[in-house]
């Protein structure tokens, strides 16, 4: 296991958002966190890597509790992309540049460069690298917000709806660059998704979150259309269409 | 396109390489405009001669003594003020992430403004009548100084204090530096209604910022806090593209936001107040210079701290020049210019489609 979650609580001032998170997640594995707008998704993503505070439970990366550690050895093991990369006048190089930071002392080394350099390539941003990310497109700054967190080197990406915003193709092109890095790195990723068909093309995993704990959890043939029912509120029927799940509701 | 190994590790050196260029461009324009600006006055020293007196040569008694005792103190505190302003801008901007963060738009200079007038009116630091130059002094300018440092590292704390209570957010920090603001605009003019005349020229003496009033010493201690700050903040600039990045992305690279927030907008007002308290209010060089370096080397903090400093070096030494040549014999205060320069700066962030 490259990730185990003990017991996650949270709380927004004395109201209680998360209680008593456990799952597991291994190597190459991609998780899709599932629920209704306000369930608490994007919160328990953040937890994970300290962004918010849990009121208890550890967070264990191989057999590492993150939540004792300070920031910064966190984000040399946690990758994290938020919902929206704020647009500034740097080029798309500069900016995944910056995900070497948690690895820097005084100043940026060459093999900082190299990183990128390769990073870059894995993610075919190579026609992009020098424009200033202010006049990328919203796809293209979504890309270059993964490859920035691919470049901190993490044993485990956190993405928040990475597809929320975006066109069917660039949508498409971002989890197919995440499944690949997954693939292909030894990492992890944990996302936050709303689309269900989404979900269910790209993740290996889902955990379906209801008042604030966890409903429902496991791989696809576990998902049954009661339970997506129960979650969200509406009856739906899981068909299969050459040989992806398809959600409908009824 | 060629991507062979290293091929844009290649090309992102030449690109950071123009921009280093850029800045050497700029050290090199400052130290001629530093000459000419020390050559230039009521007394036309030519430049050679200027060359040779600054290098330990001396040339005349008479020049000698205005290049040391005047010209150059006046030169060398337009370049470290307009250093100080425009980096506490460029780190403003960023840590509050809004292009109108700035010394000026925060309260601080209104404050200090309101604390130079509280001294003149209330201890009775107020003012001797003079018939040269700017026709008022200041009959005690230490005390003066003191109390308008006092009010503004006073706002400081109040933003800092407010922003624990209620969150480090941008939000938070402007809206308070804009409520302190116009609270010390509003006190400085219940001061000024009660005033007699004497007073009443010395409070707005005080508040047109000028580079010749400080002397070598004072100039020391303002340069003292201004290079403490540079360094402060070229140590701080990967944490502050991060921060440009959003916060969540900053968090997510490890770095610890709301400190640097905290620690930035300290730092970033202890200049402001140490350069206003000494020299009145230099308005807009905060908020111009770091829109203007942004444009020549984009927002990279590893290049925009450097570039700002020396474009607001540049631009006050100009405007000071300037001033001093405008109505000859008599000196304008640069304050007069550089807040001139605050409307076509608005209008060229609107049309210059900056995010605001």
């Amino acid at each position: 296991m490259i990730l185990e979650v003990e017991g996650v609580e949270f709380q927004y001032k004395s109201k209680e958002v998360l209680k008593d998170i456990r799952f597991e997640l291994k190597k190459n594995e991609i998780l899709s966190i599932l629920g209704p707008n306000g369930v608490g998704k994007t919160t328990l993503l953040k937890c994970m890597n300290a962004i918010l505070k849990p009121k208890k439970g550890a967070v264990l990366i191989e057999k590492e509790n993150v939540l004792e550690l300070e920031q910064i050895e966190i984000a040399r093991r946690l990758g994290y992309v938020p919902q929206r990369c704020e647009p500034a006048r740097l080029t798309a190089f500069d900016a995944v540049l910056l995900g070497r930071m948690p690895h820097m002392k005084w100043s940026i080394t060459p093999d900082d460069v190299m990183i990128v350099e390769s990073t870059i390539k894995k993610l075919h941003l190579e026609e992009m690298a020098l424009r200033y990310i202010d006049e990328l497109s919203g796809g293209e700054l979504q890309k270059v917000g993964i490859a920035r967190a691919i470049a901190q080197n993490p044993k485990l990406l956190l993405l928040d709806e990475p597809t929320s915003s975006l066109d069917l193709r660039n949508q498409l092109e971002i989890l197919d660059t995440v499944r690949d890095v997954v693939r292909k790195e030894n990492v992890s990723a944990i996302m936050t998704m709303h689309d269900l068909n989404l979900a269910f093309r790209y993740s290996d995993k889902f955990l379906f979150l209801k008042n604030g704990t966890i409903f429902a959890a496991g791989s696809m043939d576990e998902i049954t259309p009661d339970i997506i029912g129960e979650v969200y509120g509406v009856p739906v029927t899981i068909e299969n269409f050459q040989d992806v799940s398809v959600v409908i509701p009824v | 396109m060629d991507t062979s190994s290293g091929e844009i590790a290649r090309r992102y050196k030449e690109h950071t390489g123009k921009k280093i260029t850029y800045i050497l461009a700029g050290i090199v324009l400052l130290f001629i405009l530093m000459v000419i600006s020390i050559s230039l006055g009521p007394v036309d020293i030519p430049v050679l001669e200027v060359m040779q007196t600054l290098f330990g040569n001396k040339v005349s008694q008479r020049w000698d003594s205005i290049i040391w005792n005047i010209r150059l103190p006046q030169v060398l505190t337009a370049i470290v003020a307009g250093a100080g302003l425009s980096v506490a801008g460029v780190v403003m901007q960023s840590i509050l992430r809004n292009p109108l963060g700035s010394p000026f738009t925060l309260g601080i200079s209104n404050a200090a403004a309101f604390g130079a007038a509280f001294s003149v009116m209330v201890l009775g630091t107020g003012a001797t009548h003079t018939n040269v130059g700017s026709a008022v002094t200041i009959s005690n300018p230490y005390i003066t100084t003191i109390v308008a440092f006092g009010f503004s590292l006073l706002v400081t704390v109040m933003i800092l204090a407010f922003s624990r209570l209620r969150g480090v957010t941008p939000e938070v920090m402007i809206l308070v530096g804009v409520a302190m603001g116009s609270l010390f605009t509003a006190g400085t003019m219940l001061l000024q209604y009660f005033a007699d005349d004497t007073q009443l020229a010395s409070i707005v003496f005080w508040t047109f910022g000028d580079v010749s009033r400080a002397s070598w010493g004072e100039l020391a201690l303002i340069t003292f806090v201004v290079v403490l700050s540079i360094i402060y903040f070229t140590l701080e600039r990967w944490k502050y593209n991060a921060i440009d990045a959003g916060d969540e992305t900053a968090k997510g690279l490890g770095v610890n936001v709301e400190q640097v927030r905290l620690r930035g907008m300290m730092c970033a007002s202890l200049v402001t107040a140490i350069i206003v308290s000494f020299l009145g209010v230099i308005g807009f060089v905060g908020l111009i210079c770091p829109h203007m370096a942004r444009r020549i080397v984009g927002d990279d903090h590893r290049f925009l701290i450097v570039a700002s400093l020396i474009i607001g070096s540049l631009l006050l030494l100009s405007a000071d020049t300037a001033a001093r040549m405008l109505i000859e014999p008599y000196q304008l205060p640069v304050a007069v210019l550089t807040s001139f320069l605050g409307a076509p700066t608005f209008i060229y962030l609107i049309l210059g489609g900056r995010r605001i």
